[in-house]
Order: C-alpha cells, then structure tokens, then sequence
C-alpha cells in the first residue's frame, strides 16, 4: 500500500483513457489475447466469467494470481481484476501483483456486508459497482475512480444495467436543479456525503468517469448504455459465453466508438451468430441477483 | 478558423475538450474520413493504441491521415497519440503513422502502479520558463530522435514533448492538468499553418508504417 496518498488524477486518469472502449472479461491468456486484437481497451482477469459464477454457485473470489500473472503477461493494455466486496487483503494482494486497476465487485461473494475496502490507503484505482446516485457517492467517498452500473452480471440481460444508468442521469439532472439550501437533505435522502452532493449538484455529473457493465451482449446493448451516457462499457460473460467470441468482440468494439451512428451499428450486427442466452431478471429469484450485494 | 479536431475513436479526448473550452477556441470530435476533413488540425489523445488502430482501420482513416499530414494541417498526439505518430514504436512493435521521427517504447515506466505526477522543464520561450507539472500514466518513452526533431521539453532526463514540422508530441498529459502552456502552443501551430494555406510545400517524407 502507498505510504502517501496517491494522487486522485492518476486514478481517474487511466479511466479517462479508457473512455469509448470496451473492457472485457477474460478467463485465460488466450481469452486476453483475442480481447486485446478485437480492439478491447483492458480485460478483467477472471476465474470465472460472470454467467459460470452464477450456475457453478459456491463461494466466489479473487482469481488465483498465477492466472492472473499469466494474463498480464499475455497482453499490452491495462489488466484489471476482481475482489470481493470489503476484502482488502485481496486488494493488497491485487496490488501486489501490480494489476492496473481493481474491481470491487459484486459478482463475487462479498466478505464484509457492512463496510466497503478504504480505497484511498491503495495506489491501484479502484472500480465500484452502483445502482443509483448514492451508491455511486458512497463509493466515490470511500475513493474509487471509476463507477459502473451493476446491472445484474451474468444475465446476458441489458434491462437492469439500463435501470442503474437511467437512475445515475435522472439523480444527476434533479441535483442541478435543487436550491443550495435542499442540498443537505437530499444528501440525507440519498445516504451519500454532502461535499460529493454538492459538487455533482454544481457540475451535473460525476466527479470519475461513468461506465455500463451487467448484462451487455450485444453490440445495440453497448451503443444503447453509450447513448444513455455510458463513458465505456465492460462486457462479462456476453464475449465468450457467445457462438462466435472474435466477431463479437470486434462488433461491440466498434459499436461502442461509433455509438450514434446506425448505419455502423448495423453493419456490425450482422452475422455475429449466436448471442449468449439470457435470462429473465423477473424468473430469478432476489436471493439469486448480484446487484443487492453492497449497499 | 475552422475547428479543432480530437480523435473519439477512444481515449481521453473529452479532457482535450475541456483543455480547448478553457481556451475559448471551437472543436469538435472525429471518428470518421469525413469529420477529419472539416478540421484546422487534430489532437490524437491518450488512450490504447491498440484499441486505436484497430478502429482507426476499420473506417479507412489511415489515408485520410497521411492526406490530412501531407497538406501541412497540424496534429497533436498524446501519449498513445505520440506513440500512433511515431516512426518507429517497440515492446512489442506494432504499426504507426511514422510521422514524426522518433522511436518509442511503450509503458516504458512501468503499470499503472508506477504511474507518476513530475514536474518537468520546458526548452524553448514559446512555453516560458516556468515548470510545467506533467501527469504519466502507463506512459510511453521516447528513446530515440531523429535529426528533425526539435526537443521542446524534458522531464527527469527524457525528451518528453516534440516537434517535427507540424506534428507535436508528448508523452505525458497536458490535457490532465489546468496549465494550458501546451495546447496554447499547439494552437499557435495551427494558426501559423492556415496562415500559409496552398504556398506550403507537401513534405517530402512519405509514410514508413508497415
């Protein structure tokens, strides 16, 4: 861990180069490989890809660091990894391992259900999941440098992932139009800190970047969370978990780049094979949805 | 003047905006043949080159960018934008536009974990004399430079910001910090560029990309 506090630019920093890319999940170097020639801006460096995680069930962690070593190896753009929420070992275990930023994630199984990892004491950024404005705030206040939506990972399911960005924007739009004097109790209502709900009141957006992940599977699926207001998306399960992994991963490349243009998105549509099944979020039960863990 | 283009392929080319909103001069984004050639000059921004070379292929924009070089319009690459530019980029190679003649390594520093804020000093009057802080991140090295180039700043021994021509390039981030001395100056190439429009010669040098 930094002795002195890493300077927050540079965190933010690698997430604004990763801006109108795709980051994609990847079990093996070859996976990794495949991403970085498909035009992916970084890989998250997984056991496990998101949908696996959910059928294989049991308790779900930090990738083994052999793995992960392998991967970093293999390719050379940033390499991210996941921790299970409040699990700072893993994190310095992560950051040992030198990985260019941490996911502290819900798709694994969280192991503090009170307290989230103090991301300011590391000089690796951190990525948090949030399903609204005060999660995002909650987790900005504890330090990470870069929000995604949760969707819900693993479902090859766009719906929910599109509910947390709409939430984001529309939280966002209300705060600017609040009086100063309303700031404090809206800070209350959205249990998020009052500095981080003034600053986003004063701006109309977040102080990190923003980006899509949970359940994109195709590349209509990136473009949409991108015109939504999407900075870059991650893709999980809906590369490899798909009929044809390269074409894919190409598709949603370039659809996530040329986001407003339909014409690209339909040339890039075409012929992809098949997606990677989804599944209803209303068929599963609430004990089965990832997006719940943390708060 | 026509505006400021940025490359959107991918990167951080909204913080090159907020550097040119600061300056109050018009821009826009370029993701295709067509945006490119409405604009004064283009700002290349940090991001990954090879998620930029592979997009920049898929909407033909190499040629539009040897064209867009060879008529004397300025461009202005950072970080991975400098390594798009260079002649020559290793660890590992892979293709570039060659139009500025240096050599670059990539994340020659190190990960992200050795990503650095330094302070670094500027070489000639158009920057001034002060520091200029400079932001590295997974940054690329230049390692060589070619007789043409002109060393315009340095920072803990590196080369660190370029000139060859019309063609600008750093390896840190000037759009990461308020100090606006760089993009100041990019500006001033591209004023100077369309103010000596069709009498400018083409330069010589073609392309060496593979």
């Amino acid at each position: 861990m930094a002795t002195a506090e890493t300077p927050f630019t540079l965190k933010t920093g690698l997430a604004e180069m990763l801006k109108g890319g795709v980051i994609m999940d990847v079990t093996s170097a070859e996976q990794a490989k495949i991403a970085e020639d498909a035009g992916a801006v970084a890989v998250m460096a997984l056991e496990r890809v998101p949908a696996d995680i959910r059928a294989y069930g049991g308790v779900a962690r930090m990738a083994d660091p052999k793995k992960i070593k392998e991967i970093m190896q293999a390719v050379s753009i940033p390499v991210m990894a996941k921790v299970r929420i409040g699990h700072f070992v893993e994190a310095q275990i992560l950051e040992a391992l030198g990985v260019d930023y941490i996911d502290e994630s819900e798709v694994l199984t969280p192991a503090d259900e009170v307290h989230h990892i103090n991301k300011f004491a590391f000089k690796v950024p951190f990525v948090c999941g949030a399903r609204d404005l005060g999660e995002a705030l909650r987790r900005i206040g504890e330090g990470a440098a870069l929000i995604r939506t949760k969707g819900e990972a693993g479902s090859g399911n766009v719906v929910e992932a599109v509910r947390h960005m709409r939430a984001v924007q529309s939280a966002i739009k209300r705060l600017t139009t609040l009086g100063e004097e309303e700031l404090m109790a809206e800070a209350k209502a959205l249990g998020a800190p009052y500095e981080l709900v003034k600053l986003v009141a004063k701006t109309g957006k977040l102080p990190v970047p923003n980006f899509a992940a949970g359940g994109i599977a195709t590349p209509a699926d990136a473009a949409l969370l991108m015109q939504l207001g999407a900075e870059a998306v991650f893709v999980g399960s809906g590369i490899f978990k798909s009929g044809d992994p390269v074409r894919r991963a190409r598709a949603i490349v370039q659809a996530t780049t040329h986001y407003n243009d339909p014409d690209v998105l339909a040339r890039v549509s075409e012929d992809l094979g098949e997606p990677m099944v989804g599944i209803d979020i209303t068929r599963l039960e609430s004990s089965e949805l990832l997006q719940t863990r943390g708060w | 003047m026509a505006p400021i283009g940025i490359l959107a392929l991918q990167g951080d080319f909204a913080a090159h905006g907020r550097a040119l909103d600061d300056l109050g001069v018009p821009w826009q984004l370029v993701r295709t043949p067509a945006e490119l050639a409405t604009v004064a000059g283009l700002i290349i921004p940090g991001g990954e080159s090879t998620a930029l070379l592979r997009l920049m292929h898929a909407v033909d924009l190499r040629a539009a960018l040897e064209a867009f070089h060879a008529q004397g319009r300025p461009l202005f690459g950072t970080c991975a934008g400098l390594i798009l530019l260079a002649r020559e980029t290793r660890q590992p190679a892979q293709e570039s536009l060659g139009f500025i003649d240096v050599v670059v390594e990539r994340n020659a520093y190190g990960r992200q974990i050795d990503s650095f804020i330094a302070t670094g000093t500027p070489l000639v009057p158009e920057l001034g004399a002060a520091p200029l802080e400079m932001v590295f991140i997974r940054a690329p090295k230049i390692i060589a430079l070619g007789e043409g180039v002109t060393p315009l700043a340095t920072c803990r021994g590196d080369v660190v910001l370029a000139r060859q021509g019309s063609v600008l390039v750093a390896a840190f981030h000037p759009e990461l910090t308020a100090d606006r001395r760089v993009h100041r100056y990019f500006l001033d190439m591209v004023a100077a560029a369309a103010n000596t429009p069709a009498a400018r010669p083409v330069p010589e040098r073609t392309t060496p990309g593979r």
